[in-house]
């Protein structure tokens, strides 16, 4: 009960905090901005004649590779560079709280981001008739790779006190797991890796876990690759947290 | 109360806390004295459960600070060095933000919050964001957010660290009227500030404990403990040689002469009371004595004694 709460506290907090820097509102409007860039005038949404939103998520995973490590490189970084991290892990806050809290501040301000996108959707919805079920699990799965992004973010923040390098770290990060599954990086790596590595890497890149789901294929295996992404870097953000000795 | 046994922390091979152990009962106003790098701020990070010990126990009322930092934290207030406080917060929303963990809900919170806000004279600047708050305000943030809870212990580094006088003496003021039931340790370089408001003080030197006891008693060790300066209407030499003729009397110093009246340093051997000698004597001589002070000693060349002569050793070392 205390947990959820100092959860619960630290997410408002955070929460707060986007909307009184002007970060919430440039990151909302550059999403946006982007998403209807690519869908309309790169991804020519009108002329391919279809009425469904792949093209409109076609373009999320590069999206995503550098927004959301703008929007994650602060949560921890900041808390070092002023020194706060002191004081909310003395206010009885345990870094699982508070990795939690952040968490679920950050993935609700990109849930609010991806859910202002609605007319996009209207207006496949007025053009022509999608399968609205595909169109959901789309949003589903743009939701969760954000929240792998993000947790990716989560924890190359916890590591500096440079936002900086928190953001760089943060995209390098989500690049190799976006090319993971990329089929040049497999080859240039079946030339020399066993064959186990080379299918591990594989599977955990995002691309084949995303691009199913965004078939409309619910597959419980999509959702635990997601959960498990977030679960380690969370784990790891904590392994980071508690070994704070070296400040 | 606070217990601390056998404390150590090492960072790779340094030892910044090196073995220190003592205890605080309450009421006690605790100076915790010693030189840039000594060991405070370490020392305090780990009573506050933000550090893990490398070795040794802290308890707080009885709660292993280690073992369940959590449960010992809900018993201190803490005030880390430097104020690190959310910038872009209110001072009245952080301070709300701080009620909420400290699990205060509804009206409950409110009273709190203006309660703080109260006590460490806040209200004006309650809904002005943190970081255009001068220094003493911010001091002041900080202070009212350890007191929210109203915890038993609070641990202050550094408090008064860069603030004007006046600023200080607000912060010295609040130090004080809360100190008779609680247990108040704060770390310090400043010593006029552990003479003003603390009941003990410890000296810590290298990551060790020096020197502990009330400030009175630690200035005992000083080098002008029980100095004399006497001012007497006698003739000269024959005052410096009948002083000088005390068994307690190390030497005498000369001060001043002036129509007859001569002002005298007496330095005692093993830092005597010179005062009762020096009386009989002018008694004796039928001089008259109109003027002694015996110095109370300074806490500063205890200070220095103490904290020096390791870094002397260590640099020819």
């Amino acid at each position: 009960m205390e947990a959820i709460r100092h959860s619960a506290a630290v997410a408002k907090r955070e929460w707060k905090a986007y909307f009184h820097s002007p970060v919430a509102y440039i990151f909302i409007i550059i999403f946006l901005a982007l998403a209807g860039f690519f869908t309309f005038s790169v991804g020519s949404f009108y002329e391919a004649g279809q009425a469904d939103l792949r093209i409109f998520f076609f373009w999320h995973p590069w999206l995503y590779l550098i927004l959301v490590p703008a929007v994650a490189m602060r949560l921890w970084a900041e808390e070092r560079r002023m020194g706060t991290m002191e004081l909310l892990f003395t206010l009885s806050v345990t870094p699982m709280q508070a990795i939690a809290g952040k968490m679920a501040a950050a993935w609700g301000f990109l849930c609010l981001a991806l859910a202002l996108t609605f007319p996009i959707p209207l207006t496949a919805g007025w053009l022509g008739n999608p399968d609205w079920g595909v169109v959901a699990s789309g949003y589903l799965s743009s939701a969760l790779l954000a929240g792998a992004y993000l947790a990716v973010g989560l924890f190359t923040s916890a590591l500096t006190r440079n936002q900086v390098i928190s953001f760089v770290l943060a995209v390098v990060g989500g690049l190799f797991l976006i090319l993971a599954g990329y089929e040049p990086v497999t080859t240039l790596l079946s030339q020399w890796a066993p064959r186990w590595l080379v299918d591990g890497v594989a599977a955990a890149g995002f691309m084949t876990h995303f691009q199913a789901m965004q078939r409309g294929v619910l597959d419980l295996r999509n959702f635990v690759y997601f959960a498990s992404v977030i679960g380690f870097m969370l784990f790891l953000t904590q392994l980071v947290l508690n070994n704070r000795s070296g400040r | 109360m606070i217990k601390v046994e056998h404390l150590v922390k090492r960072f790779g091979l340094r030892k910044a806390v090196d073995d220190i152990s003592f205890e605080v009962e309450k009421g006690t106003v605790l100076g915790f004295l010693g030189p840039n790098g000594a060991g405070k701020t370490t020392t305090i990070r780990m009573m506050a459960g933000y550090l893990p010990a490398t070795s040794g126990r802290i308890w707080v009322n009885g709660i292993d600070v280690n073992e369940d930092p959590v449960r010992a934290q809900r018993q201190i207030g803490y005030m880390p060095e430097n104020t690190p406080l959310y910038d872009e917060m209110t001072a009245g929303g952080f301070l709300e933000f701080v009620a909420e963990i400290r699990g205060f809900r509804g009206a409950e919170r409110s009273r709190r919050v203006d309660e703080v806000l109260d006590s460490c004279m806040l209200g004006s600047v309650r809904h002005q964001p943190i970081e255009t708050l001068s220094k003493g305000y911010r001091r002041r943030t900080c202070l009212a957010q350890m007191l929210i809870h109203d915890p038993p212990v609070l641990l202050l580094d550094e408090p008064t660290e860069g603030l004007d006088p006046n600023q200080k003496q607000v912060v010295r003021d609040m130090i004080e009227r809360m100190a008779k039931d609680k247990i108040i340790m704060l770390s310090t370089h400043v010593l006029e500030e552990v003479e003003a408001v603390c009941s003990r003080a410890m000296i810590i030197s290298e990551g060790r404990l020096k020197a502990d006891g009330a400030p009175a008693e630690l200035k005992k060790r000083s080098a002008s403990y029980n100095v004399l300066t006497v001012e007497v209407l006698a003739p000269a030499e024959e005052a410096a040689k009948v002083f000088g003729a005390i068994p307690d009397v190390e030497r005498v110093e000369p001060v001043t002469e002036a129509g007859g009246k001569q002002v005298l340093r007496l330095i005692p051997k093993d830092r005597q009371s010179l005062a009762v000698g020096v009386i009989e004597a002018a008694a004796r001589h039928k001089w008259m004595v109109v003027g002694m002070r015996s110095d109370s000693g300074r806490l500063d060349e205890v200070f220095r004694q103490i904290t020096t002569t390791d870094d002397v050793i260590r640099r020819s070392a």
